[in-house]
């Protein structure tokens, strides 16, 4: 991987931090924590892997995205609004009414969003859909999903990873975010989904493990997960919830709550802008 | 009345021929595939047909994904695991981003029988009619099957239609029109009029001949839609014979009996009598001695019949 192409997309991805603590801030309203340790995989997605336009959301062969863990929405939003697909003023609307950019993703509204997702444990199963309907089509597309570790408490998402593996879907890459922590609290103690990654391979996939925010073995397992056939892959990504904002890293206390005014300073401070 | 087929024959036979006119047709099951009669066009076109084992949250999740890929997606299971076991999927990834999911269970009701109160669906029109972008079809026979699944079809958006498991007399022709919204009148009358769907609308129309040797002149309205309601044939049926008596083998709990009480209560006070399961759990029987046990039979319709007319 060229060091290059790795440096650009961690400049995108502190951009992209820098937009969900304003966005965040501006809509008081949100989810901080979940937002920015899913961000790395996010960027790696929208600014390297994913084939896709945004002049032409609807593009047939367009790589499909799916935030299964649909309370990370602003992480996906401000991807979304720094790749063209909308008015980056658009963030400042971010949960209010009348705006597209509803609390959680709204493919009826946001130009991008394929689906919708917000309800735990329902996107790895819609992103199997479609999956299953691009090869019917014999696209060469690939779907990506991104899950949270607390969803996989869910009991659907295990019929889906089920179903996934049975129907070969190696055309689908779901990636874990594993930041260890959800509302009520550490993931391990509310209801502990460890081992991630053994549980995917009794299920039939290729799990590889990586560490979420290491750009380049994020853009390496992609590439991987992408060579895999006959079986779907699964990159559990260890992260660290509200990472690059040292006031909100590993805080289950920030899973749902935005930024104050004190707060933001410190995240921008925190992410290298000096502004007041 | 000779002419018996089950809803979910012909519902078999329409998905195959659908499969052979539209490439773009799939269908998903959920380990039922020979009583929903799904089997059919998953012998004809394998490739499309995914059976998603006994799982049916997940089956409707791919649905509505194969949906945003472009493609028709029918999803059929019994009624109760289709509209209870999965219902919010149903609500987050079908209905509320309009997916173009036709969501098609069998055995819907109580004349499912001998399997008991655990899978008949007593409620499940109440609880799809409450979710918004939903529409909720419940044919009469087997041509009205025909009609209604190639008309959900080629509408775009989310479609409940709920089909039963026995026999049912033929009550339209082959050639019968139907237009998804639009309820029509099996037969005319003047007295009173009922207000019917599913197979209860056969019952309705042994008990208006039962009614006519009294002297008593009754209207049939069939309502194969439930939702989106045809306002305006229940309100002129309201005006013009001034007593309904509503019928449905579903709990008279926000079924086709609450959508016309709530309708006529703000539009046009008028006596009116719910024909339904009252608020009870199924049980086990034999089909017709379960329509007798809950007070679903042609008699029962002409004894409600009765008493709506002394409140005239």
């Amino acid at each position: 991987m060229h060091k290059e192409k790795i440096t650009h997309l961690e400049d995108i991805a502190r951009n992209l931090r820098v937009s969900i603590v304003k966005t965040l801030h501006k809509s008081q309203s949100g989810h901080t924590g979940g937002s920015l340790s899913a961000i790395d995989m996010i960027t790696a997605l929208y600014f390297h892997k994913m084939r896709h336009n945004p002049e032409d959301p609807r593009w047939k062969d367009r790589d499909r995205f799916v935030l299964s863990k649909g309370h990370a929405a602003p992480a996906q939003y401000v991807a979304l609004a720094e790749a063209g697909y909308f008015p980056k003023e658009d963030l400042m609307m971010l949960r209010r009414l009348g705006s597209h950019l509803q609390g959680h993703p709204d493919s009826k509204g946001t130009p991008g969003v394929e689906v919708c997702t917000g309800s735990l444990g329902q996107g790895l199963s819609m992103a199997n859909g479609i999956a299953l309907g691009l090869r019917l089509d014999n696209s060469n597309s690939r779907t990506y999903v991104i899950l949270g570790d607390g969803e996989l408490q869910e009991g659907q998402v295990w019929e889906a990873a089920m179903a996934a593996a049975h129907y070969r879907l190696d055309n689908l890459c779901a990636m874990v975010d594993v930041n260890a922590l959800q509302i009520d609290g550490e993931v391990a103690k509310v209801m502990n989904v460890s081992p991630i990654a053994d549980k995917f391979r009794a299920f039939g996939w290729h799990a590889i493990e990586i560490d979420g925010h290491d750009m380049g073995a994020v853009l390496t397992a992609l590439d991987k997960a992408e060579d895999i056939k006959g079986k779907p892959t699964v990159i559990v990504a260890a992260t660290v919830k509200g990472k690059g904002v040292s006031i909100f890293e590993h805080k289950a206390s920030y899973h749902g709550v935005a930024p104050n005014d004190d707060e933001l300073n410190e995240a921008l401070i925190c992410l290298g802008c000096f502004e007041d | 009345m000779s002419n018996m087929k089950a809803t979910r024959d012909a519902y078999g036979e329409v998905l195959a021929e659908l499969g052979a006119e539209n490439g773009n047709i799939v269908v998903l099951d959920a380990d039922l595939s020979g009583s929903t009669k799904t089997a059919v066009f998953g012998k004809r076109f394998p490739e499309r047909f995914f059976n998603m084992g006994i799982a049916e949250a997940n089956m409707i999740g791919t649905a509505a994904g194969l949906a945003a890929a472009g493609k028709i997606p029918f999803v059929s299971t019994f009624a109760i695991f289709a509209a209870g076991r999965a219902w919010e999927q149903i609500r987050q990834s079908v209905a509320y981003p309009k997916a173009n999911v036709k969501i098609v269970p069998t055995h819907g009701g109580i004349t499912v029988g001998e399997d008991g109160g655990s899978h008949q669906s007593v409620e499940d029109i109440a609880i799809m009619r409450a979710i918004p972008n939903m529409t909720v079809i419940v044919p009469a026979d087997a041509a009205e099957t025909r009609k209604a699944i190639r008309a959900v079809a080629a509408h775009k958006g989310p479609v409940y239609v709920r089909l039963g498991r026995n026999k049912v007399p033929a009550i339209f022709p082959d050639d019968c029109y139907f237009e998804i919204g639009k309820g029509c009148e099996v037969l005319h009358g003047t007295d009173m009029t009922f207000v019917t769907t599913g197979l209860m609308t056969g019952q309705a129309v042994k008990a208006a001949e039962l009614l006519k040797k009294e002297g008593i002149s009754a209207r049939i309205v069939h309502i194969a839609t439930v939702k989106p309601l045809d306002q305006e044939i229940i309100l002129k049926a309201a005006g013009e014979t001034g007593a309904i008596v509503t019928a449905e083998e579903h709990s008279i709990i926000g079924g086709l009996g609450g959508a016309v009480a709530e309708l006529l209560a703000e539009n046009l006070p008028t006596p009116l009598k719910r024909v339904g399961i009252r608020d009870r759990f199924g049980t086990s029987g034999k089909a017709e001695e379960l329509l007798k046990y809950f007070g679903l039979t042609a008699e029962d319709l002409s004894e409600a019949a009765r008493e709506v007319l002394a409140r005239k």
